[in-house]
């Protein structure tokens, strides 16, 4: 039974209060005035007053309008016909293929009982040093790249996206730019991925609504992949532009900001769509990889350090490479122990020797005298970044690390590395 | 009697406004009824015939008009033999076993018991008919893994009770009564192996409180040696996402000297207490020889799961803490991370629309945190014997700024303080607790007279370092050099700490006292050398065998070995003659 009421009390950006009774809390209605119709969802429950939020948002709704209660949550259809298709926030088909209606599933579900997870074991291979070597990726990992506006973030995880092997790829676009859909969509096609992809995209000229269902939507639809088996990637980009949609309406309602006007539950609901991440216990994956643009380029921004706390690491991008610093995996430890036995050594000692390299510049810019040692780390700088942070170089992880040691042996003694003798004994190249 | 119930006229999130008629209690629990399952929720504020309610669960769905059922109880746990091994949430609904009933995903409004009703324990009687008991006594025991569980008079008992009749030694359920005491006033109590207990209210049945003062052994050098941690004594572990807070406290949660080890997993991440659920089971404790799971219980309400239920969960850990601590054992509570426990008052209180402290964090918050902490503490039982519970929270500062009201409610009541730096996680100096600005008002497992010598020279050493990058190298003295060799060398060699290194991970107390002697002798030395290089030469050598020595076993011949070529090294440069 649908229930339908006419007439609007308030309208306030993108929510309007309407007087009904027998409504359920987050239930869908369907809302439509002369200038059109869209879904809203009920947000919040006070004597007899009902605030629903908009998703087309508050513009051209008349106070006539008529308010039908559908009696559901918001639901997606889910099947393998999604695969190569583009949708938008509301699940509506973007390109020019036909409605989905069946098989309708919940978003935004409860999360996995920690009973049900394993740890996670499998290595995601790249190609770029700086993550295979320094801050490998695992399977099952949720982690982001920071970065400021301009860098090539969306080119990174398209390019990670590609040499992965997963059987399907969920792109959630929000706020993304019109060229960056299509850069995408173009991509994929090209490597012939578009047949394991769904795309769900909001861009920056669509409803701010409907980019805050975007996450909810890719992961509830990779969520049922996994559970069918299917190893699972999902890009989401941009992840701050779902947070600053977050605190639009948190401000329209009137909660008390805590921190730049963000909500209180920040953290709870970004953990709520990185939580999703999952190697399950009998079935398939979810592994996400997301953008965080950082306002700024201040790490400390509530959007980037919110997510820090939450996700499994993250990849820094700056002038065009992964930073040394920063940048972090933290599921690295559960398979590089079974790569090779100096991947650790190697990936500590090569930061611990970058880092003092970055001591030495600091005082050669401030015009000391180089010591011997000193100029051995410039050198040694200098190569790292030329050979192993160069977003270009793209080798398997062997040869990294056989690069890696060429480097140390080129450049310093054994004893300077501080690596165990043991290892040194095996690893060193002889010249 | 008829059952007290409300009727909902407001829902924002998992706050719920419930008009009521007949009397209501503060922080009582009431379940919000639905067609197919109830939600659990907790009163929360009462304003003349209005409560509000926080649900700890997810609210979608519900109606005004909906009913509320008051059950007059307050939030409570199970407390009885069988809590050991298990995994609850922060209500403590066993997780695998919730697994067996909703399959992948949890489900609202499913509560099980947390103790099996059906398992048999092996009773002993140690009170017998007559006896004068009060709160807390032991009136016998069942076996629990590696442990005499003590079944005790309920905690909650005021005054002296006659022991009538006590069970003969069996097998019994957790439920089946298994003595009869009679009070003062003829009141009758049947007592079973399991009571329950109020999470909010601390557990008083001891005799006295001590003062914490025997070190707990951590087996992490820079904790034990610097920044120690006392039995029954309080710490916290402040830092930047990514810092190592987490690893830190998995780190304790294995090697530490206790016999019981609560997890409490609050609002992180899910896929962190999985490490540790698979892995225990598999791994020995070196005190008894058996799974570490055995010592071991886990809180889990990770940040995707139910705020409110994120709240309750440290409550029920540190509950259950002290429930241990009443058996005469060595409690260790982690609790992993404090703030987001703050977060979700935060998020309540904001939903009750209270006068917003800084930060947006509710006024009461300091109050709040010094309550917890207080939980932890070391106290004479009433047969004179000692339990403690000891409390090490992380916090999770916003921007990893210190200057943030959790962090500054928490240095206000702990007893130690290791602050993790963001400079030394990034240059892999692990454990990043930073030696310079970290404190603890407990002692250590090595000579006080030593340590301060050693912190002394990283003190200097640091002075130096800061100096250098105004004068550089040159402009500096060989022997402030010096100074500054040895404290990156102490930083270096000792400080610094391979977690996931099978000797290194773990330096036992003694072996602490053995090397931190050797490096003191040698940080006392005064040595001569010809240039600044060849002092840098002679330490990166230094380091590199000291290194190479916290590597190998104490009992193993290299260790000797290396032991002689480090002082070797050091005569080759000392002065001392
Ligand atoms: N003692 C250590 N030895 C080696 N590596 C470490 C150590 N401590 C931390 N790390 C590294 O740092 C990473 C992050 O550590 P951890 O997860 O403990 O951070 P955290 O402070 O708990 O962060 P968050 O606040 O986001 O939970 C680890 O995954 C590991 O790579
Ligand atoms: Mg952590």
């Amino acid at each position: 039974m649908h229930r339908v009421y006419q007439g609007v009390d308030r309208i306030a950006g993108n929510v309007i209060t309407v007087r009904a009774t027998g409504v359920g809390y987050r239930e869908l209605a369907q809302v439509s005035s002369r200038h059109g119709s869209s879904l809203a969802q009920v947000i919040r429950l006070q004597g007899g007053s009902v605030d629903l939020q908009v998703f087309a948002g508050g513009r051209g709704i008349a106070t006539d309008a008529e308010i039908r209660f559908l009696g559901r949550t918001m639901q997606v259809p889910f099947s393998r016909s999604l695969l190569g298709r583009v949708f938008n926030g509301s699940g509506q088909p973007r390109d020019n293929g036909p409605e989905i209606n069946k098989n309708l599933i919940d978003i935004g579900g409860p999360s996995v009982n920690p009973a049900r997870r394993i740890i996670p074991r499998r290595m995601v291979r790249t190609g770029i040093p700086m993550i295979d070597v320094f801050n490998t990726l695992v399977e099952s990992q949720k982690l982001p790249i920071f970065s400021v506006a301009g860098e090539p973030y969306n080119q990174l995880l398209a390019r990670i996206a590609m040499q992965a092997e997963v059987d399907v790829i969920i792109l959630g676009g929000m706020g993304l730019k019109h060229d960056d859909y299509l850069f995408f969509r173009d991509l994929l096609e090209e490597n012939g991925a578009l047949s394991r992809a769904v795309l769900f995209i909001h861009t920056a000229s669509d409803p701010v609504v409907e980019c805050l269902l975007v996450p909810d939507i890719a992961l509830a639809v990779a969520e049922h992949f996994a559970l069918l088996n299917q190893r699972v990637l999902v890009l989401l980009t941009d992840m701050t532009n779902f947070a600053d949609a977050m605190k639009e309406v948190a401000i329209t309602m009137e909660q008390i900001p805590s921190n730049r006007g963000y909500p209180g539950d920040l953290y709870s609901q970004l953990a709520a769509r990185y939580e999703k991440a999952v190697d399950f216990d009998a079935a398939g994956s979810i592994t996400i990889l997301a953008v965080t643009t950082m306002p700024g380029d201040d790490v400390t921004h509530p959007v980037p350090d919110n997510t820090g706390y939450i996700t499994e690491g993250q990849f820094y991008l700056r002038n065009g490479r992964i930073e040394p610093f920063g940048s972090l995996s933290r599921l690295k430890q559960l398979v590089n122990d079974q790569t090779r036995a100096d991947h650790r050594t190697i990936m500590n000692t090569m930061i611990q020797l970058y880092a003092s390299y970055m001591e030495t510049l600091e005082k050669q810019s401030m015009g000391f005298r180089m010591s011997a040692w000193d100029n051995k780390l410039l050198a040694y700088g200098q190569r790292f970044e030329n050979e192993l942070m160069d977003l270009k170089v793209n080798i398997p992880l062997e040869q990294a690390l056989d690069l890696c040691w060429q480097i140390l042996a080129d450049t310093f003694e054994p004893a300077e590395t501080g690596i165990a003798s043991k290892l040194t004994d095996q690893f060193w190249p002889s010249r | 009697m008829s059952e007290n119930s409300g009727t909902i006229i407001g829902i924002n999130g998992n706050l719920l406004t419930v008009e009521f008629t007949r009397a209501v209690v503060q922080n009582e629990v009431a379940y919000a009824v639905m067609a197919d399952r109830r939600l659990k929720a907790e009163v929360i504020r009462i304003r003349g015939s209005y409560a509000d309610l926080q649900v700890f669960e997810d609210t979608t769905g519900l109606k005004e008009g909906d009913r509320v059922r008051f059950t007059g109880e307050l939030l409570a746990v199970e407390l009885g033999p069988g809590l050991l091994t298990q995994v609850f949430d922060g209500l403590q609904n066993p997780l695998p076993q919730l697994a067996e009933h909703c399959g992948f995903f949890l489900q609202r409004g499913v509560y099980l018991d947390a103790l099996p009703r059906d398992r048999l324990w092996a009773f002993s009687p140690t009170a017998a008919p007559g006896d004068r008991v009060t709160a807390g006594e032991a009136l016998g025991s069942v076996p629990e893994g590696i442990f005499q569980h003590r079944i005790m008079v309920p905690f909650g008992l005021r005054g002296a009770f006659t022991v009538e009749r006590i069970a003969a030694p069996g097998d019994y359920t957790v439920s089946h009564p298994i003595a009869t005491l009679r009070g003062a006033d003829n009141e009758v109590v049947e007592v079973t192996l399991m009571q329950r207990w109020p999470v909010k209210m601390p557990i008083r049945a001891y005799r006295e409180r001590l003062r914490p003062g025997e070190p707990l052994v951590t087996k992490v050098r820079i904790i034990d040696t610097f920044y120690p941690v006392a039995r029954g004594g309080t710490y916290c572990i402040p830092g930047p996402f990514g810092a190592g807070k987490t690893v830190l406290q998995q780190i304790t949660s294995r090697y530490a000297d206790v016999d019981i080890v609560i997890i409490a997993a609050c609002g992180e991440r899910a896929g962190e207490v999985v490490e540790t659920l698979r892995e225990f089971p598999q791994l020995t404790d070196p005190r008894t020889g058996k799974s570490l799971m055995d010592r071991t219980l886990i809180i889990c309400n990770t940040s995707s799961m139910p705020v409110a239920a994120r709240e309750a969960s440290v409550y029920t850990a540190v509950t259950i803490a002290e429930y241990y601590r009443q058996m005469g054992l060595n409690v260790l509570l982690l609790a992993d991370s404090t703030s987001r426990w703050a977060q979700a008052l935060r998020e309540m209180s904001g939903r009750l629309e209270e006068i917003p402290g800084e930060e947006a964090f509710p006024a009461y918050l300091e109050s709040v945190i010094a309550a917890f902490y207080e939980r932890g503490g070391i106290v004479r039982l009433k047969d004179g014997s000692l339990g403690s519970v000891t409390i090490g929270g992380t916090v999770s500062p916003a921007g990893g700024n210190f200057e943030e009201p959790v962090t500054q409610s928490t240095l206000k009541v702990v007893g130690a303080f290791h602050g993790l730096s963001r400079e030394r996680s990034d240059q892999r100096r692990f454990p990043a607790i930073d030696p310079l600005d970290s404190w603890s008002q407990y002692s250590g497992v090595v000579a006080a007279e030593q340590v301060s010598l050693a912190r002394g020279i990283l003190h200097s050493g640091n002075e130096v370092k800061q100096m250098m990058k105004v004068v550089g190298e040159e402009g500096t003295s060989i022997d402030d050099f010096v100074v500054f060799l040895k404290s990156e060398y102490i930083d270096a060699a000792y400080l610094q700490q391979d977690a996931y290194h099978e000797v290194d991970g773990a330096s036992s107390a003694e072996r602490q006292r053995y090397v931190f002697e050797r490096i003191h002798r040698l940080l006392g030395s005064r040595m001569s050398f010809n240039d600044k290089d060849s002092a840098r030469r002679f330490f990166q050598s230094l380091t590199q065998t000291t290194r190479d020595w916290n590597r190998v076993d104490q009992n193993d011949a290299d260790f000797l070995q290396i032991e002689r070529q480090l002082e070797q090294m050091i005569a080759e440069v000392s002065q001392d003659a």
